[in-house]
């Protein structure tokens, strides 16, 4: 029982992470029905950048922590002027598809910049340990835990309650419509997009100690991050974070207690038959066809 | 200027609309078909490659070009070709037996995928193909008994009734172009059939389609299975052609290297996946031999200007040492989809139909010819 209890709550820190990254995909089509392919990889520039600030030029881990999160912010802008503003509006393949090639590109570009070993940074969250009773929790995976629940409910009441995130879901809703109500929409896209690869960035820096940084740390849980955000219904941010959960429980319960190779599987199938049932996911709202 | 007069129905869905498509492809085939004696073997095995290629970017562009079904999952169907016909082979089964038998068995795999995909769109499509990719390929690797697992299988030089076919030789050049002939073919006929029609339909609007008798659930099913069954095909020619296979050479990104065949081809005529595929097969020769070639020239033409030759040979190490940086080919992958999605949304065969209405209207050329509306963008959610 204490095993499964142990598996549990390292599942749930699992979770938190891709619930985590589930949170950029899901804010970025929130507002403007774009698929951010390149989202894991944000997160892995973030990584980058914190190492960069605190590791390279010795700043003090907040510090490091804010200019990482501030200056992906200004990166997800940017990204948002030049790649993604121009194709706004075209069928939504060919938006995922510019952000599958800017992955490539910033795996790479990253590859040749900060090499190919695993960094490491040192943060007020490693190796300390959390005991209640006989289960164990590391620092760092409880600061996950902790980040991810907070910044959830921070962007659930901006999107719900300030004139901001009225605005924002206005925009995904009918961007046509939103201009005419006087939003401005190209900046409120801009400021998506920055939000996003700020969460991207909060992430990549709280995982900086678990899974260290490396260029292709971004692939990998992205691709896991992913289905979490589906099977919370895409554009739903509590259920980004419940799909997440969802997602990292089963990989780790199924690592435990399935054979070996059903980890890395039952993720998906779990996804499929969501899928099946629920075609909009746990938590999206249902798709009705109108003419 | 060429004008028909269209005066029948048949006139209009023609496959070769007047002679001079005689000629054109009547020509291109002819080269074709002496290739092999003209090129070396390098350039024959990636032509090879190139044909491969087309033919899964046929199969794309059924389903994703014409049907409008966004697929990432590619890369499984093309590996369940290939692991049929390197288990069949190794049980003896001949070759005319195994290579329907795998177009047979993806297509079915195909149309299982197609179930689920009837109630879902756009992104959860996308997610969706991907999971059943990494379950395939994690089956794969699993399933040792009859894939070996991840130390993978070889498969035996391809034999019809006893001819051995080597997978270097001209005749196994042949078979992979008249397999993608063969797909081409069946493509064009597909689309002028009633069939085609309604994936047509299907991608410009369901609604539409639907009001008009089009039955989704059918004809979505069918496009996967004949695209799943197509890009079976050309698993089986991909096992013999790599002669080894393993579940790690079936990954998501083969399937995104798919996808980028029909996105740079232009994912709206089937000599886009033609296009598409020799770019994609030789932009990795092309891109060698400029990393050997560009700093030379760079740090000769620095020497020609006034440079002193050891900075002009540090120039030169510089460049070289940047182009075999590792990672460098994802960059640059990266770089042509964006830019092509960018400033090429119509794709090679877009440009190509662009420079012949150019010579064609010479003088009357408008650009906006081909511009594309730009739309606002309006929730799926309620589409």
């Amino acid at each position: 029982m204490l095993d499964f209890i142990q598996q549990l709550v390292s599942g749930i820190a699992l979770g938190c992470v891709y619930g985590l990254i589930a949170l950029g995909f899901v804010l970025i089509y929130k507002a403007t029905e774009v698929v951010n392919f390149a989202q894991g990889d944000l997160m892995m520039m973030g990584g980058f950048f914190v190492f960069t600030f605190i590791g390279l030029l010795g700043l003090d881990y907040w510090l490091g922590f804010l200019f990482a999160v501030c200056g992906m912010a200004v990166f997800g802008m940017a990204t948002e002027r030049v790649l993604v503003r121009p194709i706004l509006g075209y069928p939504q393949f060919s938006i995922v598809m510019a952000t599958i090639g800017l992955g490539y590109f910033l795996r790479s570009i990253a590859g040749m910049i900060w090499g190919t070993d695993d960094l490491k940074i040192d943060t007020p969250f490693s190796n300390g340990v959390f005991k209640i009773g006989d289960l164990v929790l590391a620092h760092d995976k409880l600061s996950v835990i902790v980040a991810t629940v907070i910044l959830c409910a921070v962007l659930y009441a901006f999107f719900n309650y300030t004139r901001m995130g009225t605005a924002m879901r206005a925009t995904s809703e009918n961007m046509l419509a939103a201009y005419y109500m006087g939003i401005p929409v190209k900046r409120v896209v801009s400021l998506i997009w920055a939000i996003s690869a700020a969460v991207a960035a909060t992430a990549g820096v709280l995982l900086a100690p678990i899974t260290f940084i490396h260029s292709n740390v971004g692939l990998a849980l992205g691709l896991k991050a992913f289905p979490a955000a589906v099977l919370g219904g895409f554009g739903s941010i509590p259920g980004a974070l419940v799909g997440g959960l969802i997602i990292g429980v089963i990989e780790t319960l199924a690592g435990f207690y399935l054979p070996q190779g059903w980890k890395d599987v039952a993720p998906y199938i779990v996804l499929l038959v969501v899928l099946l049932v629920r075609p909009q996911g746990l938590f999206g709202p249902s798709m009705r066809k109108k003419v | 200027m060429r004008f028909i007069f269209k005066t029948d129905y048949d006139q209009d869905i023609r496959i070769l609309k007047h002679s001079g498509y005689w000629w054109s492809y009547g020509i291109l085939l002819a080269v074709l078909a002496a290739l092999p004696f003209v090129v070396g073997s390098y350039l024959q095995s990636q032509v090879v490659f190139v044909l491969i290629y087309a033919i899964v970017g046929v199969a794309l562009m059924i389903l994703t070009g014409f049907t409008g079904q966004a697929s990432l999952g590619h890369a499984a169907f093309l590996a369940i070709g290939a692991y049929t016909a390197a288990y069949l082979q190794k049980l003896g089964v001949p070759f005319i037996v195994y290579f329907p038998a795998a177009a047979i068995l993806t297509g079915i795999v195909g149309a299982m995928v197609g179930f689920p995909a009837l109630r879902l769109t756009g992104i959860y499509l996308v997610i969706a193909t991907i999971a059943f990719a990494f379950i395939v390929e994690e089956i794969l690797a699993r399933w040792e008994s009859v894939t070996h697992g991840n130390e993978g299988m070889r498969v035996r030089t391809l034999d019809i009734v006893g001819i051995p076919l080597p997978r270097d030789g001209e005749a196994f050049y042949f078979l992979c172009l008249f397999t993608l002939v063969g797909c081409i073919l069946l493509a064009l006929n597909l689309l002028r059939s009633p069939t085609g029609r309604a994936f047509i339909a299907i991608r410009d609007s369901e609604t539409a389609g639907k009001s008009m008798g089009i039955d989704l659930a059918a004809y979505k099913v069918k496009s996967f299975a004949i695209s799943a069954a197509i890009t079976g095909l050309a698993g089986v020619l991909f096992a013999h052609k790599m002669t080894f296979i393993s579940p790690e050479m079936f990954t998501l990104l083969l399937s995104i290297e798919f996808i980028m065949v029909i996105i740079i081809g232009g994912a709206f005529g089937v000599h886009g996946a033609v296009f598409g595929a020799i770019f994609i097969v030789m932009v990795d020769p092309f891109l060698t031999a400029l990393k050997d070639d560009v700093p030379v020239l760079a740090a000769g033409i620095a020497s020609s200007l006034g440079m002193a030759s050891d900075a002009a040979g540090k120039l030169r190490d510089t460049m070289s040492s940047i182009g075999s940086a590792a990672g460098l080919k994802g960059a640059i992958y990266g770089l042509i989809i964006m830019m092509f999605i960018l400033f090429e949304p119509y794709g090679l065969y877009g440009r190509w139909l662009k420079v012949k209405l150019f010579f064609q209207l010479f003088p009357l050329y408008k650009k906006a010819t081909f511009k594309r509306q730009k739309t606002y963008v309006k929730s799926e959610r309620n589409r």
